[in-house]
């Protein structure tokens, strides 16, 4: 990857888990790395153990933790674009797509980073893919690289192994720094890696999993 | 870095009181009043056990009036207002915060989850652009 990188997700801390090593590495090569988070996270329904916060005061807590891991990312060009968590999918689905394909024109990116429709789980997920997917579907040869986050139980059953799989190792620090900023999703995560119990979470660490998209 | 989100997240999360609820539902009888009513499983609640039968609601902003408000129960409580044509009911609730005419009742289980809210404000409560912008 040699030109700007676009990242589109629905929820602070979906950057961090599934593409921080990937972002860090761009950023460590000078190249611009714009990231559109959806929502605040405004559902989320960690609250703490014991309780730090109440719903109100959960979207400024995430906020917050969303500036700070871009900070660790590098990320310079974070926005928020105000809608909210759960919501995504009943949202007029055209015109997400066009704002992502206006924001495509803007950023100009070689790669762009989401999920991957059918695969990812949660519905907030599932319908910014969609939007993703057909902003670019609707450009034709000029559309950027796209790489898809899934990570529903059926993904290798059915996409095969991941068509590109970045080593993060030399990033796994920073890149625990940065999910370490979204405490209020990573403390149990945390916990987990902290005691090395969990192969999933290592592996998490390491290697960065993702799918090109058939577009016709 | 916990400080720094603690000074930033509420602090007043307190067990609730039954009597000091009771006292602000009385208070706001019969008042053009806002609220958030929620219930949830957590949105992995599927994808972590495929067995489990995953269910939710939100509602954010309604406006409501209600001519009886109460609180019931020993813990986790209940609270029940008898709007002009239904009721609005919520169980499990377990804690509360209030700032002026804002009362905020959550129940969580004990891993700190919310499974259960219901708001009350005299005024809407942050939503969408205004989250991102004012905080």
């Amino acid at each position: 990857m040699n030109g700007p990188l676009l990242v589109i997700f629905p929820h602070p801390d979906d950057e961090a888990f599934s593409s921080a090593g990937t972002i860090i590495q761009h950023r460590q090569k000078g190249l611009p790395v714009t990231y559109v988070c959806l929502t605040l996270g405004e559902m989320g329904r960690n609250m703490g153990s014991p309780i730090f916060t109440t719903r109100e005061e959960l979207p400024k807590i995430r906020k917050h933790e969303l500036e700070e891991a871009c900070r660790m990312m590098g990320i310079e060009d974070l926005r928020m674009w105000g809608l909210r968590d759960k919501t995504v999918e009943f949202e007029d689905e055209a015109e997400l797509a066009g704002r992502f394909r206006a924001l495509i024109d803007e950023v100009k990116p070689e790669t762009v980073i989401s999920f991957y429709p059918g695969y990812a789980v949660h519905p907030d997920h599932e319908a910014t893919a969609r939007a993703v997917v057909r902003a670019l579907q609707e450009m034709g040869e000029t559309r950027p690289k796209f790489l898809g986050v899934a990570f529903d139980r059926r993904t290798e059953d059915e996409l095969g192994q991941p068509h590109v799989i970045v080593d993060v190792t030399e990033e796994s620090e920073q890149k625990k720094d940065a999910l370490f900023a979204h405490r209020s999703q990573t403390e149990g995560l945390l916990r987990a890696i902290d005691n090395a119990e969990n192969a999933h979470v290592m592996e998490l660490l390491q290697r960065e999993r993702f799918y090109h998209y058939p577009f016709s | 870095m916990f400080r720094v989100i603690l000074s930033i997240g509420g602090t007043d999360v307190k067990a609730i009181q039954p009597d000091h609820i009771q006292h602000y539902l009385d208070n706001h009888v019969a008042t053009p009043l806002f609220v958030h009513v929620e219930t949830t499983n957590g949105a992995y609640a599927t994808h972590n056990d495929p067995d489990f039968h995953n269910a939710g609601m939100f509602i954010r902003n309604a406006k409501i009036e209600y001519s009886i408000g109460q609180i019931k129960g020993n813990g986790p409580y209940r609270v029940g207002l008898k709007l002009d044509h239904g009721w609005l009911y919520v169980e499990g609730l377990t804690d509360y915060e209030m700032h002026e005419e804002q009362l905020l009742l959550a129940g969580h289980d004990r891993l700190g989850r919310l499974a259960c809210a219901l708001h009350i404000d005299i005024k809407p409560l942050p939503q969408g652009a205004s989250e991102v912008e004012n905080q």
